[in-house]
């Protein structure tokens, strides 16, 4: 029962809500129609070139009234809304005017503030006066004897006054047929009830139809975002190839150098000296040692070994094995990712666990990993100090760039003074899990 | 000694039949895949088995479930583990069975001829062999930890040494002191981490592998 009222309660609050929206709007849709004559106006005379620069503001102005309804209906229907317009150059007049005359966008935005102040005029306005007119029914009893006279009944000269002026829809004369007459209220309010939700979805609908942006400007953007993403791939592979040459180049190569030079040696010196030969041996071996200890930890940075065993889970698991200090692990995955996203999953936890040690101060830190709707989600967690910021050139800005190159998002909650979680996404599919030969190993 | 091998890479492979039977120790299958090598351990039940991590026709960690499986259905079964990388998952994975010989180490430290079939032997008798790579990488996580701190810098090599799973006289020899001294380091390690005292070698080794595993 109180779960029950509860809900009413909130229905109703909600109702009333989209009431005072549906008022706000229809005041909004009105000032739209100025704005929006204001402009054809401007745009009309703007062969009177003093009025040119105006034009950017008037643009500029409508942009942001038109952000404000695109938030309110994004709030309204549960999906976000982007703006459609296109980056507008620094500086000059003209460049700008031409971006913004040649950007269907602008146009749309200026077609949709008549359609609001008409169809949406219409919608909001018969929301608002629904309500109004409950209101008036319901108050009859108390209000009837202040509303004005509209019409004198002949016979015996009885006042009748009428709650819709002389259009005489609503005549009461005394306080029953006032008591009479607010019972309208009733079926009135239903009808609120019922329809101010509908009414203002349907016009959220319309301003998204409007304003949302078109699926050409929506693939422009995209292609936009994947010319970045892919540069910045490029150069990341391009900087970790120069890498790996640079440490090829300054150790296992160097360390085989030397290498070939102590055996060389020794082998010129065996006769004579075997003393100094069996020592110069013996160097030789630490040297290969040393150069497979440089390869193993370049095959590390370039793809994991136990990645490629054991797949993420394993693979993070021994990472957190790794790290000082407490890492808890839980792996929920029906199955295994692509190999580069795997890849890119690893890298992204174990330069996240490595910031942990670095930077964070913290006891404890712990893993998540599991898949919904078509993500692969990782979240990074600890107890340190907080504060933890994406900023250019710092490390989780780079996390987040390369998370990119796989349209992977990062997102940071670090208050001052922590619990710090980092969250990723990376959209991806999963393979069935591969069936093994052998039992489970735990 | 019986010894099975599984490798995949011929050169190695025949490198370690030479070096095994150089020693004395007779090569009773050499494989060069997971699926033979299970086999091969359940007929032969060799003394001891020598296997490379990556194995066809996976090549990922095969050798290392092919040997775990082994070891579960024949108990004890002692196991040496080469591999070309350390990971302290499969060390953890491969010291869960408490009974029998395990050994994890570095293909490259077959170079080191003397510590190799020292290694071999050890694992054969039923003790331990880990790399000193696992245990640096067990160690430098606890850096920190507060028993361990406590110390000294003789009682670390002598902790190092045993959680290589070298036997107390092993770690006489090793550091040029007498066995006794070794001993009373031995009593003070277990006292400062306060691990219960054993007079088994190996698990004295377990027990600390153990500790620091935790």
């Amino acid at each position: 029962m109180q779960a029950l009222t509860g809900v009413t309660r909130a229905a109703a609050r909600q109702r009333l809500r989209l009431t005072v929206r549906a008022a706000g709007l229809m005041f909004a849709s009105c000032a739209g129609l100025l704005l929006g004559s204001v402009l054809i106006t401007a745009i009309g005379m703007a062969w009177f070139v003093v009025l040119l620069p105006v034009l950017p503001i008037l643009v500029a102005t409508v942009r942001r009234f038109a952000d404000a309804h695109r938030r309110w209906a994004a709030e309204l229907l549960g999906t976000p809304i982007p703006a459609p317009y296109r980056p507008l150059p620094d500086g000059r007049l003209f460049p700008r005017l031409r971006v913004l005359a040649g950007d269907p966008a602008t146009w749309r935005d200026l077609a949709w503030l008549f359609v609001n102040a008409t169809a949406g005029l219409l919608l909001t306005g018969v929301a608002f006066s629904l309500a109004l007119s409950t209101l008036g029914f319901a108050g009859l009893p108390l209000t009837w004897p202040i509303l004005p006279v509209e019409f004198t009944a002949p016979p015996d000269g009885q006042e009748l006054r009428s709650l819709t002026g002389d259009w005489g829809l609503v005549v009461v004369s005394d306080w029953p047929s006032a008591l009479l007459a607010s019972v309208q209220a009733i079926p009135m309010a239903a009808l609120w009830w019922w329809a101010t939700p509908h009414l203002m979805r349907v016009h959220a609908r319309m301003t998204r139809a409007l304003l949302a942006p078109t699926d050409a400007a929506m693939l422009t953007a995209r292609v936009e975002q994947l010319a970045e993403s892919r540069a910045e791939t490029v150069d990341t592979q391009a900087a970790e190839l120069r890498r790996i040459e640079r440490d090829l180049h300054d150790g296992a190569q160097a360390r085989l150098v030397s290498l070939g030079m102590s055996l060389g040696l020794a082998e010129e010196i065996l006769a004579n000296n075997p003393e100094a030969a069996r020592e110069l041996l013996a160097e030789a071996r630490e040297s290969t040692g040393q150069a497979l200890a440089e390869l193993r930890d370049l095959v590390r940075g370039i793809h994991p070994p136990v990645l490629a065993d054991r797949g993420l889970a394993g693979a993070v698991q021994a990472v957190a094995l790794a790290h000082p200090g407490e890492v808890d692990v839980t792996v929920e995955l029906p199955g295994r990712p692509d190999a580069p996203v795997e890849s890119a999953a690893y890298f992204a936890v174990a330069e996240a666990l490595t910031n942990v040690a670095k930077h964070a101060h913290a006891n404890r830190a712990w893993v998540q990993i599991w898949y919904d709707g078509g993500l692969l989600k990782l979240a990074v967690g600890d107890d340190g100090r907080g504060g933890a910021r994406v900023q250019p050139g710092g490390g989780l800005h780079g996390l987040e760039r390369r998370l990119a190159a796989f349209d992977g998002t990062l997102s940071v909650t670090s208050p001052p003074g922590g619990p710090t979680v980092i969250t990723m996404e990376l959209p991806c599919a999963l393979s069935s899990p591969k069936t093994s030969p052998f039992s489970a190993t735990d | 000694m019986r010894v099975v091998i599984a490798e995949d890479l011929a050169l190695l492979r025949d490198g370690l039949i030479r070096l095994l039977e150089a020693h004395g120790m007779q090569v009773v299958e050499a494989v060069d895949n997971g699926p033979s090598l299970l086999r091969a351990l359940l007929t032969h039940r060799p003394d001891v088995a020598v296997v490379d991590v990556r194995l066809p026709p996976d090549h990922t960690d095969e050798g290392l479930r092919t040997a775990i499986e082994a070891r579960r259905q024949v108990p004890g079964l002692p196991v040496l583990i080469l591999s070309q990388y350390v990971e302290q998952l499969y060390a953890r994975e491969l010291l869960a069975a408490q009974e029998g010989g395990v050994g994890y180490l570095l293909k490259e430290r077959v170079s080191d001829v003397a510590q190799f079939v020292d290694a071999v032997r050890r694992v054969a008798d039923g003790g331990t062999a880990m790399d000193p790579e696992v245990v640096h990488q067990l160690l430098s996580k606890r850096a920190h930890d507060e028993p361990l701190s406590r110390l000294t810098a003789r009682e670390h090599e002598v902790l190092t040494l045993m959680a290589e799973g070298r036997t107390n006289a092993a770690i006489a020899a090793r550091l040029s002191v007498t066995l006794k001294a070794v001993d009373k380091h031995v009593g003070n390690i277990f006292l400062k981490l306060g691990l219960p005292a054993s007079e088994d070698d190996n698990r004295r080794v377990l027990a600390v592998l153990a500790y620091l595993e935790k």
